[in-house]
């Protein structure tokens, strides 16, 4: 089998493996790299599941060979979290609107919303919805996720964490209650 | 006294899933393992000459190469699941059921039935070695002629695609209520339509997978499933290979939605057990997108036709409904979906007299299951288009035909004269259907937009307004299992036999479970989805979770808090009803000094010499309940559309979608929310985009992304809803189902816009999706008249 080396950065580490030159890009993070949150829905570049950021933009990393990344910087949604461990505020937001339900697409949502942002600091809903208009998900019907988005500007707006709920629809029970 | 129960707490799902170290079953490797894939048949219908296997089994990496010959008397064949299928002697009595036995081998035998169906597979170091040898594989094919028409199916000359019976005719029945005959005869119209759902495919954005290991020491197998029904896998892998259950542990780990299709069990989910067993090694197969939009069990696919009798005042008096289901090569779930069709096509609407018969024949197409709304979105898009046609031919509002026919607040409970699936009569049991009405135009602002629909119009917008509704038997049996348990430690975990696929069981559960114990919800511990901590379960389909595993935790929970109280009343010395549990402490109102934990009562009741216990009371802190629902419980909702057409492109733009619904006693609006929106999002698909085509030869031309279209975040509005909280009668907290419901009134509430938007020119919209090729031609033909 003809392999080749690749030498890339992932999520900030510097990692160099021999692999067949066939091998996707997807299954060399997944497989060789152990790093399971990237998704694969599709693997034919229409679902978003597998996005990662290849030198800070989003890609579909089911669309690319490994070796193809050789040399590039690589992150991956294991990468988001602050360092000590909390949710960073795109997480966070995601947690407080209810933006994911079954979570299989959201690790792909929040690459593509990742490097959005940092093109589009002000976004209209219109904007994001656009933004993420190539990520499927199946189970949210999108609603709460546009709403992560706009807490997320929101919230890096003001800068510090916020109070009032901006998530859901008028209800008289809708007070969100943090327990975790 | 609920705390917790009604409020939106945040989900404890959501950390894993957010940080990507929630595990899915293509995240799970294990030491040495291997990978399958299957070989699929590329023909509708054909028999198998031969298969030739000496290159692939000759490729390097490759473990085994396996067709029905290898399996030949090893692996049973995969059937109708029982646990959904059989009916109470009331009900066939009453509909004379006639279902034939079918089945499917695991790997094809002899011939193919669909495109798609396993054929051969094989193991391999990797997927992508495997799938080198999937292409060595050589299969000789004649073929047959294949049945993509079930008109042309049920004909008693066609080829028989099941050859043990004598037709494709799989099963029918017949309900009636009142005398439809007379109805029609004494009507001052008919109105007659033949109306289509279309073919489905579920698409959760994670698709199938197993990974299992067959253990030679312990003779045991442990199974991961992408699965909403882990005990039900568990019981067909036992059930087909012939061996005890109890040798069997099966967990559905992270499930990336399911929505009807991964409940039942699929021939991989034998297979890769026996193929782990074979090899002594694991295995692991995940499906392919492209695999899933062809083998993975689809949906809907009914054609009806309606006789409807009504007044000149729009009162509706008989609707005579002869209808059948696609069901695809195999059926596996009986009369499941078709008498769902038939037990709610009359939604809230009193219709005195009701006839409707139905036929589920076989095609060569993947075989139909249900799939979110399970014969409900059918019967729905029937009913409401024939309220919309019915309005339209006596140029009234559709909103006043709802209202002539609809069933009033006073009426509640309502009996609609015929039985439920399990056997109960049809009785709707709360509910408050013209309020509901009312609050969704309001919310909707029909009025307002009547008015300047006209202006619009005549500005050359092509704008409607369209309406839906349903009532939905959610929560079906048979039961639920709850195990509640406070450890020494005072922690208390809950097991539950449901499993969830997205709905956040770990969070809501906790709330029902905290409320009960005086604790709070980080305090309580959900496990679910794993067949090795609780004997028998059922799992996650029909709307059922909340109703039948929440009313299960709820009463698991409540027993345990008296047995807590009991001993901790001993302890001090008080009365039960003294006492009071509060963050997991107990106390006396008049001594609230002398205060008890979680722990001391676990040592008091662990079992020993010294246990300190009430007399007669078993030791241990553990409940386990079985919560046996007496029928469905019934939820609703009205749906209302705006749209705006483009009558050159035939496009459709949806710019409000207004919701009301009751489902109950609501444990987290936060997810029942999501729960509509999600559900609402489907339905949007299906009523626009979505659509499972096969050509003349039974192959599948909708096969990838391409073709088959999934609503994105530009299609799909944020929903406007209003609640309504009627509680169930038919279970302790007064919970009805919410799952699928979002999914039912779409397809009828947008068809109904568009017609309207369309108006005067005269559309008829008879099936779904409306794709811009079918409204442009309903355009074109309306306009040459
Ligand atoms: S998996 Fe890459 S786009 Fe779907
Ligand atoms: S949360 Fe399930 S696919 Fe998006």
């Amino acid at each position: 089998m003809n392999k080749r080396i690749v030498a890339l950065t992932i999520n900030g580490v510097d990692v160099q493996r021999k692999v067949a030159s066939r091998m996707l890009l997807t299954d060399f993070i997944r497989d060789e790299l152990k790093l399971t949150g990237t998704n694969v829905g599709c693997e034919h570049g229409v679902c978003g599941a597998c996005t990662i950021l290849l030198n800070g933009e989003s890609v579909r990393s089911c669309l690319m060979l490994a070796v193809q990344a050789d040399g590039y910087e690589i992150e991956t949604v294991e990468s988001l979290q602050n360092d000590n461990g909390t949710l960073n505020t795109l997480q966070q937001s995601f947690k407080d609107c209810h933006g994911l339900q079954c979570g299989f697409c959201t690790p792909g949502f929040l690459m593509t919303v990742t490097s959005f942002l940092k093109e589009n600091e002000d976004p209209t809903e219109e904007e994001i919805r656009e933004a993420i208009s190539g990520n499927l998900c199946r189970c949210t019907g999108y609603a709460n996720i546009v709403k992560s988005v706009q807490r997320t500007v929101q919230s890096q707006r003001t800068s510090k964490s916020l109070t009032e709920p901006v998530c859901h629809t008028d209800h008289k029970q809708n007070e969100t209650v943090q327990i975790s | 006294m609920s705390k917790f129960v009604g409020q939106s707490v945040k989900r404890k799902e959501d950390l894993r899933l957010l940080t990507g170290t929630g595990k899915f079953v293509a995240d799970l490797r294990m030491e040495n393992m291997l990978e399958a894939a299957f070989l699929r048949s590329t023909y509708g219908h054909a028999r198998i000459k031969g298969i030739e296997t000496d290159a692939a089994k000759s490729l390097e990496g490759v473990y085994a190469v396996i067709t029905s010959n290898d399996i030949e008397g090893e692996i049973k064949p995969l059937k109708q699941f029982d646990s959904h299928c059989i009916l109470p002697p009331n009900l066939i009595e009453e509909i004379d059921p006639v279902i034939n036995y079918n089945f499917e081998d695991v790997l094809a035998k002899r011939k193919v039935t669909y495109a798609g169906q396993p054929v051969a597979v094989v193991v391999a170091k990797n997927r992508y070695i495997a799938e080198d040898a999937l292409a060595l594989l050589k299969v000789e094919y004649e073929p047959l002629e294949a049945l993509v028409n079930p008109f042309e199916a049920e004909k008693g000359d066609a080829p028989i695609i099941q050859e043990h019976m004598e037709s494709n005719i799989q099963s029918h029945f017949l309900v009636q209520v009142g005398d439809v005959d007379k109805a029609i005869e004494e009507a001052d119209y008919v109105l007659k339509k033949r109306l289509r759902t279309p073919r489905l495919s579920s698409n959760p954005m994670e698709t199938r997978g197993v990974l299992a290991n067959y253990d030679a020491v312990t003779g045991k197998f442990r199974v991961w499933s992408s699965t909403q029904l882990p005990y039900e896998v568990r019981s067909t892998i036992a059930s087909l290979l012939e061996i005890p259950e109890e040798s069997i542990h099966v967990t559905a780990p992270e499930v990336g939605g399911g929505f009807g299709p991964k409940g039942g069990v699929h021939p991989e989910e034998i297979l890769i057990p026996y193929l782990s067993r074979m090899l002594g090694r694991p295995v692991r197969w995940i499906e392919d997108r492209i695999e899933h939009l062809a083998a993975a069990r689809q949906s809907r696919d009914q054609i009806h036709d309606v006789e409807v009798s009504y007044k000149k005042d729009g009162t509706i008096t008989g609707i005579k409904d002869d209808f059948i289901v696609d069901s695809g090569a195999v059926n596996y779930f009986a009369l499941t979906c078709a008498y769902n069709t038939a037990y709610h096509l009359r939604g809230m609407y009193k219709i005195p007299s009701y006839q409707s018969k139905c036929r589920v024949i076989l095609t060569n197409k993947t075989p139909n299951v249900p799939f979110r709304g399970a014969g409900r979105p059918e019967a729905t898009f029937v009913m409401d288009r024939v309220i919309d046609m019915i309005a339209r031919n006596l140029a009234m509002d559709p909103v006043d035909v709802m209202k002539k026919n609809m069933i009033q607040a006073e009426e509640m409970p309502y009996d609609q004269g015929i039985l439920v699936k399990d056997g109960a009569q049809l009785i709707y049991d709360s509910g408050n259907y013209p309020d509901a009405l009312d609050k969704v135009l309001e919310a909707t602002n029909y009025k307002g937009f009547r008015k300047k629909q006209q202006q619009l119009k005549e500005a050359g917008k092509y704008v409607g307004i369209g309406i839906s509704s349903f009532i939905e038997g959610t929560g079906s049996g048979p039961f639920e299992s709850a195990l509640v348990k406070i450890d020494l430690t005072g922690h208390v975990t809950a097991h539950l036999g449901s499993s969830p696929q997205g709905q956040g069981h770990e969070t809501v559960f906790s709330q029902i479970c905290a409320d009960d114990l005086g604790v709070t919800p980080d305090q309580v511990t959900v496990v679910v989805g794993d067949t090795g901590v609780l004997p028998i379960g059922a799992g996650t389909y029909a709307s059922r979770s909340a109703v039948n595993a929440g009313s299960a935790i709820h009463e698991a929970s409540q027993k345990l808090q008296r047995k807590v109280l009991e001993i901790a009343g001993m302890l001090l010395d008080n009365e039960v009803e003294m006492l009071n549990i509060e963050n997991g402490t107990i106390y006396a109102h008049d001594n609230p000094e002398m205060k008890l934990t979680f722990v001391d009562i676990a040592n008091a009741a662990r079992p020993s010499k010294s246990s300190k216990l009430p007399e007669g009371m078993e030791p241990g802190l553990q409940v386990l309940h079985y919560f046996v629902p007496p029928t469905v419980t019934f939820a609703s909702s009205i749906h209302v559309a705006q749209v705006e057409v483009d009558k050159e492109t035939g496009f459709v733009d949806i710019q409000d979608y207004s919701v009301v619904h009751d489902c109950g006693t609501v444990i987290n609006p936060m997810i029942v929310e999501g729960q509509v929106q999600g559900g609402i999002a489907q339905g949007i698909g299906s009523a626009l985009y979505e659509e499972v085509v096969h050509d003349k030869n039974g192959q599948v031309l909708t096969g990838s992304y391409m073709d088959y279209l999934i609503p994105t975040s530009m299609e799909v509005p944020t929903v406007k809803m209003v609640h309504q909280e009627y509680p169930s009668t038919r279970n302790p907290m007064g919970i009805k189902g919410v799952g699928e419901g979002g999914a039912i009134s779409p397809p009828a509430a947008i068809a109904n816009a568009v017609v309207d938007a369309l108006t005067p020119l005269s559309i008829e919209i008879t099936k779904v999706p409306v794709s811009p090729g079918y409204l442009r031609e309903l355009i074109k033909e309306a306009e040459r008249v």
